[in-house]
């Protein structure tokens, strides 16, 4: 599946546009991103807490056009974002400057 | 020594300033990792080429990163540049900050006082301050907002909390000054590094004897009167504390008002606030090779955060306080409303000691003369946040 970062976190982990990952079995926003950070390591902590799996306040996640940051975790993605004819869209929120 | 390495901590992004001896012409390399705030960047006295940052952000939250090459080049500890992790998460993740609430350790206070004196969580910010140990480059403490002192003994890759601080029972009494409740000076003593000081706006001055195992309130003197009891044993904004390394035992403080002085390790204080101005301000710092020679910058006040009359001045006392000097040849003498934040100062070795500060309106200065002149190694950086000073 396609996951697309914001600006600072593209730079983090040292990749140009989209990242393309490997997810086994349901596709969701928790198992998009264990396998996010399983693949780049340093982002872990930036998108969600590292105990509690809890997103940061200030990040969203937008799916097919929608916003998905207050569903589920282990709510199923749309098959579009599944087959990676979609990404998973990582926003960080407008607040400021 | 041949030269220095001016590492500054911005609002948005790292500097690194380099010059030799003479000090006049400078190298201005940066912004590293442009668009994030770095509260503060600071090299191991073991190894100048290891350098620690604090990288921050309110979206992305807290970063470690470091430098084996004197800030050449940067990584997260524990995880190499672009770096894919064979088989899941590293097993140290450099960026965890876990307040230590096992019943080990005491379960350590869990709430602090806040604003409207209600009691409130203790919740992981950012770090203010980092600070390598004077004997290996690998042991550092992190002092974080909300306040907490944090030891990594291998390079930062992991992180954990000194909970005896937290934990030895005036936490509750502890509040948050106007820019958060952060630890925001860590200092060791050379001489013996199990003796270390750390300040907390606004909890006040503490002490460790056993490395850190338990702590002990050194506020014995301070007088804060926006406190039912302006004499209490805590709760006081301390904004800065420095040291000489060779007498540890004296200790110089510019608290939110006042500017202190202790002789006996902080058992005790007393005012030095002499002829200064304005007896307000953030920085204080001691001169590298006379011990009784302090800056500050004097700030207007808690409410007017800028110099008196938009004039940028340091002052100096040659004779451990009370009568001060104004140090102005070089720097703004009218329509200047900056600030010179906490850590935003700092002393090189150099034979003829060199004084730097940092601005919020983006100006880094530096007097190689002891503080007779000044002149800006950079007019427009972003706000800055920290100023250190490594002499090579």
């Amino acid at each position: 599946m396609r996951v697309a970062l914001p600006y600072h976190l593209r730079n983090l982990a040292q990749v140009g546009g989209e990242v393309t990952i490997e997810v086994t079995g349901a596709v969701t926003i928790r198992a998009a991103l264990d396998a996010l950070e399983a693949c780049y390591p340093m982002l872990r902590g930036t998108i969600r807490d590292f105990d509690t799996g809890k997103r940061r306040a200030f990040l969203r996640f937008f799916v097919c056009g929608e916003d998905w940051s207050l569903a589920s975790p282990d709510d199923p993605l749309p098959e579009a974002v599944a087959a990676g004819r979609e990404p998973l869209l990582i926003i960080g929120a407008i607040a400021g400057g | 020594m041949s030269g220095v390495r001016v590492l500054v901590g911005t609002r948005k992004g790292a500097f690194v300033l380099s010059a030799d001896g003479k000090r006049k012409d400078w190298e201005v390399s940066g912004p590293f990792f442009a668009g994030w705030e770095i509260y503060h960047m600071k090299g191991s006295p073991v190894d100048p080429n290891r350098i620690y940052v604090s990288q921050t952000s309110g979206w992305f939250g807290q970063l470690i990163q470091r430098s084996d090459d004197g800030g050449k080049t940067w990584h997260q500890p524990g995880v190499a540049p672009g770096e894919k992790a064979e088989g899941g998460w590293p097993p140290k993740p450099s960026n965890r900050f876990a307040y230590d609430t096992s019943a080990e350790t005491g379960k350590p206070l869990t709430t602090h006082q806040w604003y409207d004196g209600t009691q409130h969580p203790w919740e992981f910010k950012r770090v203010w301050h980092i600070e390598p140990s004077v004997t290996d480059p690998n042991l550092v403490y992190a002092g974080v907002e909300d306040a907490a002192l944090f030891r990594s003994t291998d390079g930062g890759e992991s992180w954990h909390e000194m909970s005896g601080l937290r934990g030895h029972g005036t936490g509750p009494k502890w509040q948050p000054g106007a820019g958060g409740m952060g630890l925001h000076t860590i200092l060791i003593d050379p001489t013996n590094p199990d003796r270390m000081f750390i300040a907390i706006s606004a909890a006040g001055t503490f002490r460790t004897e056993d490395g850190g195992q338990t702590w002990k309130p050194i506020n014995k003197g301070l007088v804060s009167n926006f406190m039912p009891d302006p004499a209490a044993e805590v709760g006081h904004c301390v904004h800065h504390v420095a040291m000489h390394g060779s007498r540890p035992d004296v200790l110089f403080m510019q608290k939110h008002w006042d500017v202190m002085r202790s002789d006996d390790a902080g058992e005790n204080w007393h005012e030095v606030s002499g002829n200064l101005p304005t007896d307000f301000g953030f920085v204080i710092d001691v001169h590298a090779h006379e011990p009784e020679t302090l800056y500050v910058v004097p700030i207007k006040s808690d409410s007017e955060h800028f110099p008196l009359d938009g004039k940028l001045r340091v002052y100096r006392s040659r004779s451990g306080g009370n009568e001060w000097e104004p140090l102005a040849k070089g720097l703004p003498e009218k329509d200047c409303y900056v600030n010179v934040l906490r850590d935003a100062m700092a002393v090189d070795k150099l034979d003829d000691c060199g004084i730097y500060f940092g601005t919020t309106g983006g100006q880094v200065y530096a007097s190689a003369d002891s503080g007779e002149s000044w002149n800006p190694i950079v007019h427009d950086l972003p706000a800055v946040l920290s100023v250190e000073v490594q002499t090579l």
